[in-house]
Order: structure tokens, then C-alpha cells, then sequence
């Protein structure tokens, strides 16, 4: 290729970035989908977006007599992950507590507690849990876990029966106070943007499709190259400064502390918008309406959320699904996003993922181009 | 066979009027009737009184946006009137829609058929829907499979059935429930035209002295066959009646101009410039003028005498029979003089190359041959257009030819560039203007302006230079900073043409381009191209109007894949002379070429 052919390439490549930009900029709805939603979004998932249990509901059914019974329920209330704590008056009680959801989880206290305790023997507890709410009960069990060993160990001290047993400390690295905040903005980060550039790419060539205008593309002395760069810019743009803007919310307004470096963050970012971007052409590329679009957009979105490590840890998944993670962009950039935040991720770390991420984006963008071209076969 | 099919049903059709007396009860009746949509734009219909009469079949001919399917949305009780009175078979469709719905059969534009189900299906979901009573349904069934002619095809899906086949099993569909009133709504369009004849034929054959049938179009060619016309613009209505009370309207005011050969295009715009000429359009080798009142003279004698001096030119000049359309253009006030200004896009060059060239052109989708071995070539200055029932193989083609498909097998190239070797260059040689005016509609016509420069590669001054003169030619500078989509159509027309032209392509490509347009904004889009023509652009346009594909200079019959026959638009009418039909028009010319392929087995 010779300078003025790559000049001309470039002029119409910024000309068609140019009118994308108008496009989304220009219409109403578009620029809601940017410019508002994510920020609401933020707002609310922020705050809603939470695996702590608190203020979870405690039915406690006491058949105990003696004093240490009421002293153990009055532990249990005094922490945060139970504030509403209600007496049950009868065995027949607990199933229908449950069933109704009246309580996370029923604490039955059996006659003999005190006594037992008393004469230095061990005593029992019972908790009947809500199997529905897999994730809270099981955070509520090990709070009472915990808090029975306390009420032991203080009992043994009371006493002075304590025989020496070992004890597990445990300290909370990256975030030593367990904020969930922590945890939730540098995932909203990768969320949002991942769902701008989806949404920007995947509409694109879909609703042109069916204004009548992307048949005037292709008959331009445009290339199915030059097209998808053209496409591919704005998105990625739009995408990157929402990045941006979230991230200093995360530092400024939420105070979440920044260990690692900005600019492999941003490294890391631009290349998994990339590939999102690409994936998102791909789709539009096969889709002749808008709604067929943004239906692939939303068949492709929930299993790159699933699958990425974020609600579930991917250690748990069968190994092929594992394997099979390793496609999804989301997955490493979520590595990226929050290591780089919470525990300053050294380079050397970082890179291996990055190569992930580029390897994603160029198949994916190639793909895109090459369908575009296929439609013209 | 027919007559249980002319039955109405039972409970509906009595309450004869008395002799004589206008009867309510078996016609549509409006009054005063309002309908707008949005108070910022004028409304849809602007204070319609009409009267539709039973026993006839009645054409609603207007061009898009007329307001003939918000009137049969309203005439069917879907949609409420802002102001006056609608009664239809004496019913009133604001108070008593559930007994209009009874009585009316609705034929929507798009079929209202469910692609997915076949033909069984689509007619047993419409009988339930209408609430025919089972052990009718075997036997109406069967009388609308026969009457139709889609006995054999039961069980095909209807997404599978070709566009007459359709509109066929969408009139089925609503002859179920025997209505005494039918309304269809462009039920022409997507129909070859020998399936719309036989459209046409059916329909005749359903009319009973009682039974009232509304059939609406933007074909104005199609108003002739009808026994009554309301004719609509913008809402308006401008004329009730006989189609041939409208066309006698422009009686002894149509002329035919011969004699100026190749160079008849030229002929339009000093036409236009007289002040006696309303309407000048190329129909085959002549051209069409219609005069105003008492303008006939200069067509008589001396007038053209030292018109064809001017040119240097030897005119001669007959009367013709007005057609509808002339009487229409008459209504408007004819004509606006388009600017020919256009043409200075281009270069002079001279005419004779060949610049669009097709060499047994095959294309198969899978098992699928949409075009089987079709040849042709074009040359510079020639207005060539592709014809041909939907399916045929036309689209196909006209996409092959401008480098959106590739071909299977054949050659395809433009200025001596096939696209599967210089892609880039043969595209940045053509001009392409889709259907309806495919324009960035957020965007601003500066915007676009910018953008279709751009892409076409222009820079620096040659940009900023060829975008002032688009603005100048087509009058755009008012315009320039509102949002394409909010021009009317006159206007998205010439901004649309303007961008396809401002690199100044050697050849243009028009999708069907003026379909559904007023013949005035038509003949405004026709002179920029007749001028571009001048200049030496090959132009190649695929068209469903018969009147349009009369401005081209040649043109090819796509059909069944094959090139069925191609021609000056004047030869294939002669070659379907006959002594039954001495003065055919395209139309049958056409139908006579399909009838021929389809008996010589091809």
C-alpha cells in the first residue's frame, strides 16, 4: 500500500468514526444508555450489590431454664448479622418460621443447656436453616459457629477449667475490614463498561441494517476493514471515558484505596473493551434488526457475567467450564480490575492476562470484519 | 362455484333500502371527518366528506402518506376520528365498531398473515378469530382454496408463498367470514402484474350489487381499473369519481413529441421553461407534454415550428389519450421546474462507452438459482431499468451489479473494474441511492453532507467545494443544520440524490426509487437524472411503476432468474402488438412476455 492510499484509508476511517459519534451523540435514547443509566446504576449497585448478612431475622426456640440460655441469644443479637431476634413458643413453630420466611435461620436451645454446661459437660445446639438462601444461611452458620466457641472459651475462663486448645486467628488481607464496597466498585467497573461497549458496538450495524443505510456503506469505497474500525473507535471511546469516570467515583466519592498501577489498569481496560467491542460487532453483524441485536447482546452478556469468576469463584466450576473461562474477557479483566486495586498486582502477573485479553480481541474483531465481508458474498 | 362466495352473511345483508332512495345501510358514508397524529404537523386527513357506494369497486389512489390507510383504519373502526362522522353499511364505527368489525373484511398492507404457519393454519387461525362456526368452515374452506387456486399449496408455509400467492390467501382469509364490506389496503404491492390482474379478475368476480370493496394504491396507473376513485393528497381529497371523468380533465391538452431521438432528454427543460407547459416527462422515444387550458396551440403548427429551430431539431407533435396521472399532475398544478444544475457534478463525456458491462451472471443460494446466466451491457448516457415481478431475480442482479453480492459464476464490472479485483475502485465510480431515501436521519444535512463527501474520499477544498454546490443545486441552504429525518420528501429526495452524486460517479445506481412518491416530486427527481444522463452518467434503475420504466431508454424483463427480453421501452410495446390489442401499453407488453416464458418452459 502505498502513503496516499493509507492516507485516504485513514481520512474515510475518521470520517465514518466521525459519524458514529454523531450517531449515538444525536439521538436521545443512546446517549441516556450512556450517559445516564450507568451512573444509576452505579449508584444503586453500589449499595445493592452486597453478599454481607445483616440484619438478618433469629427465631430462637429456649426450652433451657437456666441463665446461660438467654446469655447466649443476647451474644448472638449483640453483632450485626442479627438485629431482630423473636422467641418461639413451641417445637411445632420452627417448620412454619422457616417455610414463611418469618427467619433466616431457627436456634433451638434444648432443655438441658445450662445444666450440661455447668457440670463441664458439652452441651448441643441446634440451628434449622433456610436452604433457599444458600449463600446468607451459610454466612449465618458459621456467625453462630463462631460465637457459640466464644461463649465456650468465656465460659471455660468464667470456670477455670480451660484446657489449652488451639484457636484460628483470622486476618483479612486486601481488605482487612471486609468492606464489601471494596469488592463491589472495581466489579462494577468492568460491569458498566462492558455493558456501554456491548451495547454502542452491537446496535450499531443492526440499526443501520434497518434504516436502509449499511447497504450505502458497503457500496462506499469503504473496506470491511475500514468499517469495522470505524465502528469499533466510538465504542471502545465511549466505553474507555465511562471506565474513567467510574473509576475516580470508586477513588474520590467511595474512598476505595488504589494499590496498583493506573496505567496497567488502563492497559488492561482498553484491551478488554476491545474485545467486548468486537464480540459486539459480531453480533450485529449477524443480526438484521435491532431487536435481534440486542437480544444477542443480552444471550452473550449473562454467561460472560456467570462465567467470569465474579459470582461464582471458578476453582468450583467443572474443569472443562474452566477451561472454557479462559475465552471470556470478562474473566481476566476481573482479575486485573481487582488486583490492581486491592493488592497493587506486580506486572509480572498482570501480563499473562493481558495477553489473554489481546489474544480475545483481535480473534474477535476479525471475525467481525470477516462477516461483514460475508455479507457481500 | 362462485356463488356461495357472493353470499353474505346471514343477519347481515337485510334492510333493503327503498327504491330509489340513498341507502345507508349498503354504503360508506364520511363527514367532515379530521384525523391527526401529531398537533405539531398537519393533520393526516384534513376534513374528508365522501361517499363509497356498494356494487363497485372503489380505488383509494393517492402517493405515500396520502392518508388512505389512516381513512380505512378509520372506515374499519381501529382508530377514532378527531372530528365528523363515519357510518359504514349504516352503522356508525366511533359508537358501534364491534358490529363494524362484524361486517368488514380488513386486508392490511403487510398481508396479516403468520409467516411461520402454512396455509391450512393461517385460514383455521382466522376462522376462529372471526368466529366462523364450525361446521361452516369445511365448506368455505374449500370454496376459498378452489376460488384462490391454493388448493394444491395447503400445507406451504405463507412466509414460502410468492407475493401474489399471499395477497391471494390474505383475501381468503378475509372473504371467511363473508363481509359485506371489503377493504384493502395496497393490496397491489409486491404483485407481479399478472398476479394483480388476477387479483383484479377476483375481485370482479365478488362483487355483488351490495357488496362494497375499497381497494387503495399509490399506483396511479392502477386507478384506471377501477369502476370509482377518491383520489388523496396530503390528507386532501381531490377528486370523487369515474377515474375517466378525472383523465377527461386533460382531454385534448396531452401531446406526444417525436423526433428527438437520443437527445429527448434535453427536450424537458426548455419544455418546462414555457409557460403554457405543465408536465413534461419522457415516455419511450417521445415525450409527454401536458398543456395548460388554451396552451394547446403552441403544440400546433408554427409553436413547435420554431421550437425544434432553437434545437435544431425536427419535431412533430400528436395528441394522445390523457391518462389519470395527467389529469393528477393537472390537480397539483403541475410540474415544479426541477434544477438541472445537478449536472454539474459531472464532466461532460462523450456518450457510447461501455460502462456497465454483466457477463452470464449466475448466482445460487444454496439449491437455489435467483439468477441464471443473464447478460447485458450499458453504456455511457443510457437510463437503463430492470423490470420484474418480486422473486424474479431483479433485486438480485441489481445488487450484483453495484458490488453488494458477489456472483457465483459471470462477471460483473463497472468502467472496466470488476469489483472482485478492485473493490475500492469500482465503488468509489458508482453512486448509490437506496430505496426510500436511506439518509442518517439524527443527523444534520450539513452532517450528511460531510459524511458521504468524506467516505467518497473528497478533502481539503475539493470537499468543502463540492459540498457548497450541492447546497446550491439542490437548494438545501435552509436546511442545513435541521435533522434529515424532519425534511419532507421532496427534500430527502434531492439530499439523498446529492449524496450519491457529489463524487461524480460515472454510473448510478436507484433502488426503486421514486415508488410511493407524487408524481410531482417524481418529475422533480426525474429531471436531476435526465440531466445526469446528459452528461454522460449511465444510470440503471429497477422500478415497479410501468410509467417510470417508460423514462428509460432501455429496458430489461428479469424473470425467473432469466432475462425474459430487453429493448427500448416503445419496441417490446410493439413487439406485443396485435391485432386484439393494437396499442398495448407496458403493462401488457409485459404480462404478454411473462405469459411467453412461462409457456416456453423456462
Amino acid at each position: 500500500m502505498t502513503r496516499s492510499s493509507v492516507q485516504a484509508a485513514l481520512h474515510r476511517v475518521v470520517t465514518l468514526t466521525k459519524r458514529e459519534f454523531y450517531a449515538v451523540l444525536l439521538d436521545r435514547k443512546s446517549r441516556f444508555q450512556i450517559f445516564v443509566a450507568p451512573f444509576i446504576m452505579l449508584t444503586i449497585f453500589s449499595f445493592a450489590v452486597t453478599m454481607e448478612v445483616k440484619n438478618a431475622t433469629l427465631g430462637v426456640l429456649n426450652l433451657d431454664a437456666g441463665e446461660l440460655g438467654r446469655q447466649f441469644v443476647s451474644y448472638l443479637a449483640s453483632g450485626p448479622t442479627f438485629t431482630r431476634v423473636f422467641e418461639l413458643d413451641g417445637e411445632q413453630e420452627v417448620g412454619p418460621t422457616i417455610e414463611n420466611q418469618r427467619a433466616l435461620a431457627v436456634l433451638s436451645i434444648p432443655a438441658d443447656f445450662s445444666r450440661k454446661l455447668l457440670s463441664g459437660r458439652p452441651a448441643t445446639l441446634q440451628t434449622v436453616l433456610d436452604g433457599r438462601k444458600i449463600n446468607a444461611v451459610q454466612i449465618a452458620d458459621g456467625y453462630v459457629r463462631l460465637v457459640a466457641r466464644q461463649f465456650g472459651r468465656s465460659l471455660e475462663q468464667h470456670s477455670g477449667v480451660a484446657a489449652p486448645r488451639p484457636e484460628v486467628v483470622t486476618r483479612q488481607l486486601f481488605n482487612p475490614n471486609l468492606e464489601y464496597l471494596w469488592f463491589t466498585l472495581p466489579t462494577l467497573l468492568v460491569l458498566l463498561t462492558q455493558m456501554i461497549a456491548i451495547i454502542v458496538s452491537g446496535m450499531s450495524v443492526a440499526r443501520e441494517r434497518e434504516l436502509g443505510t449499511f447497504e450505502q456503506l458497503l457500496v462506499s469505497p469503504l473496506s470491511s476493514v475500514e468499517i469495522v474500525i470505524g465502528k469499533a473507535v466510538p465504542a471502545v471511546c465511549l466505553a474507555f471515558c465511562e471506565g474513567v469516570a467510574i473509576h475516580c467515583v470508586a477513588l474520590f466519592v467511595f474512598g476505595i484505596p488504589f494499590a496498583g498501577s493506573a496505567s496497567f489498569l488502563a492497559l488492561g481496560l482498553g484491551l478488554f473493551i476491545l474485545s467486548v467491542t468486537g464480540m459486539g460487532l459480531f453480533i450485529s453483524s449477524l443480526c438484521s434488526t435491532q431487536q435481534q441485536a440486542f437480544l444477542g447482546c443480552f444471550v452473550y452478556i449473562v454467561p460472560a457475567v456467570l462465567l467470569s469468576g465474579f459470582m461464582a469463584p471458578i476453582e468450583n466450576m467443572p474443569v472443562i467450564l474452566q477451561y472454557l473461562t479462559l475465552l471470556n474477557p470478562a474473566r481476566h479483566i476481573f482479575t486485573i480490575s481487582l488486583g490492581i486495586y486491592l493488592k497493587g498486582m506486580p506486572p509480572g502477573n498482570v501480563l499473562p492476562e493481558l495477553a489473554w485479553l489481546s489474544g480475545i480481541a483481535v480473534v474477535t474483531l476479525i471475525f467481525a470484519g470477516w462477516f461483514f465481508k460475508r455479507k457481500t458474498q | 362455484m362462485l356463488a356461495p362466495l357472493l353470499r353474505i352473511e346471514e343477519g347481515i345483508e337485510e334492510r333493503i333500502g327503498e327504491k330509489g332512495v340513498p341507502d345507508e345501510s349498503a354504503a360508506v358514508l364520511v363527514e367532515g371527518l379530521v384525523k391527526s397524529f401529531d398537533p405539531k404537523k398537519p393533520p393526516a386527513l384534513k376534513n374528508l366528506t365522501a361517499r363509497i357506494e356498494g356494487g363497485r369497486i372503489t380505488g383509494l389512489v393517492g402517493p405515500d402518506g396520502a392518508g388512505k390507510t389512516t381513512l380505512l383504519r378509520l372506515l374499519c373502526g381501529l382508530l377514532l376520528p378527531d372530528e365528523g362522522r363515519i357510518s359504514v353499511l349504516g352503522l356508525d364505527a366511533v359508537t358501534q365498531a364491534e358490529a363494524v368489525h362484524a361486517r368488514v373484511g380488513y386486508m392490511p398492507q403487510k398481508f396479516g398473515l403468520y409467516e411461520d404457519l402454512t396455509v391450512m393454519e393461517n385460514m383455521t387461525l382466522q376462522a376462529d378469530l372471526r368466529g366462523v362456526s364450525p361446521k361452516d368452515r369445511e365448506s368455505r374452506y374449500g370454496e376459498l382454496l378452489d376460488f384462490t387456486g391454493l388448493g394444491p399449496f395447503r400445507k406451504r408455509l405463507a412466509g414460502r408463498l410468492s407475493g401474489g400467492m399471499k395477497q391471494k390467501l390474505g383475501l381468503a382469509c378475509t372473504l371467511l367470514a363473508r363481509p359485506p364490506a371489503l377493504f384493502l389496503d395496497e393490496p397491489g404491492v409486491g404483485v407481479d402484474p399478472v398476479a394483480r390482474r388476477e387479483l383484479w379478475r377476483m375481485l370482479r368476480d365478488l362483487l355483488t350489487p351490495r357488496r362494497i370493496i375499497v381497494w387503495s394504491t399509490a399506483y396511479l396507473d392502477e386507478a384506471g381499473a377501477c369502476d370509482s376513485v377518491l383520489l388523496l393528497n396530503e390528507g386532501e381529497l381531490l377528486f370523487d369519481g369515474p377515474p375517466g371523468d378525472l383523465s377527461m380533465r386533460a382531454k385534448g391538452r396531452v401531446f406526444l413529441i417525436d423526433g428527438g431521438g437520443a437527445r429527448r432528454r434535453s427536450l424537458i427543460v426548455p419544455l418546462m421553461e414555457k409557460t403554457q407547459t405543465l408536465d413534461a416527462v419522457v415516455q419511450g422515444g417521445s415525450v409527454r407534454v401536458l398543456t395548460r387550458d388554451g396552451g394547446e396551440e403552441i403544440f400546433s403548427g408554427s409553436g413547435l415550428g420554431a421550437f425544434s429551430e432553437k434545437l435544431s431539431m425536427t419535431l412533430s407533435c400528436r395528441a394522445a389519450a390523457p391518462r389519470f396521472e395527467d389529469a393528477f399532475m393537472d390537480i397539483l398544478g403541475g410540474a415544479r421546474p426541477g434544477n438541472p444544475a445537478v449536472a454539474e457534478f459531472f464532466d461532460l463525456k462523450p456518450p457510447g462507452e461501455e460502462t456497465v458491462r454483466a457477463e452470464r451472471l449466475v448466482k445460487r443460494f444454496g439449491a437455489f438459482v435467483a439468477v441464471d446466466d443473464v447478460s447485458f451491457s450499458i453504456r455511457r448516457g443510457e437510463v437503463f431499468g430492470l423490470l420484474g415481478p418480486n422473486g424474479a431475480g431483479k433485486s438480485t442482479t441489481f445488487r450484483m451489479m453495484c458490488g453488494l453480492l458477489a456472483p457465483s459464476s459471470g462477471n460483473c464490472s463497472i468502467v472496466g473494474l470488476d469489483f472482485r479485483v478492485a473493490p475500492g475502485a469500482a465503488r468509489s465510480r458508482l453512486g448509490y441511492m437506496a430505496q426510500k431515501f436511506s439518509l442518517y436521519g439524527e443527523l444534520s444535512v450539513r452532517q450528511n453532507l460531510d459524511f458521504f463527501s468524506g467516505v467518497y474520499g473528497l478533502r481539503g477544498k475539493a470537499r468543502r467545494e463540492k459540498t457548497e454546490q450541492v447546497i446550491a443545486a439542490f437548494d438545501l441552504a435552509r436546511y442545513l443544520k435541521s435533522p434529515a429525518r424532519s425534511l419532507p420528501l421532496g427534500f430527502k429526495q434531492r439530499l439523498a440524490l446529492g449524496c450519491a452524486v457529489m463524487h461524480g460517479p460515472d454510473v448510478l445506481f436507484l433502488d426503486e426509487p421514486t415508488s410511493g412518491v407524487d408524481p410531482v416530486t417524481r418529475r422533480e427527481f426525474w429531471t436531476c437524472i435526465n440531466s445526469v444522463a446528459l452528461r454522460g452518467v449511465t444510470v440503471m434503475v429497477t422500478t415497479h411503476f410501468m410509467d417510470e420504466a417508460e423514462y428509460c431508454d432501455r429496458v430489461a424483463l428479469v424473470y425467473k432468474g432469466r432475462l425474459a427480453a430487453s429493448g427500448s421501452p416503445d419496441d417490446l410495446k410493439a413487439a406485443a402488438a396485435d391485432p386484439s390489442n393494437p396499442n398495448p401499453t407496458l403493462e401488457d407488453a409485459f404480462i404478454r412476455l411473462i405469459e411467453e416464458a412461462d409457456r416456453g418452459g423456462i
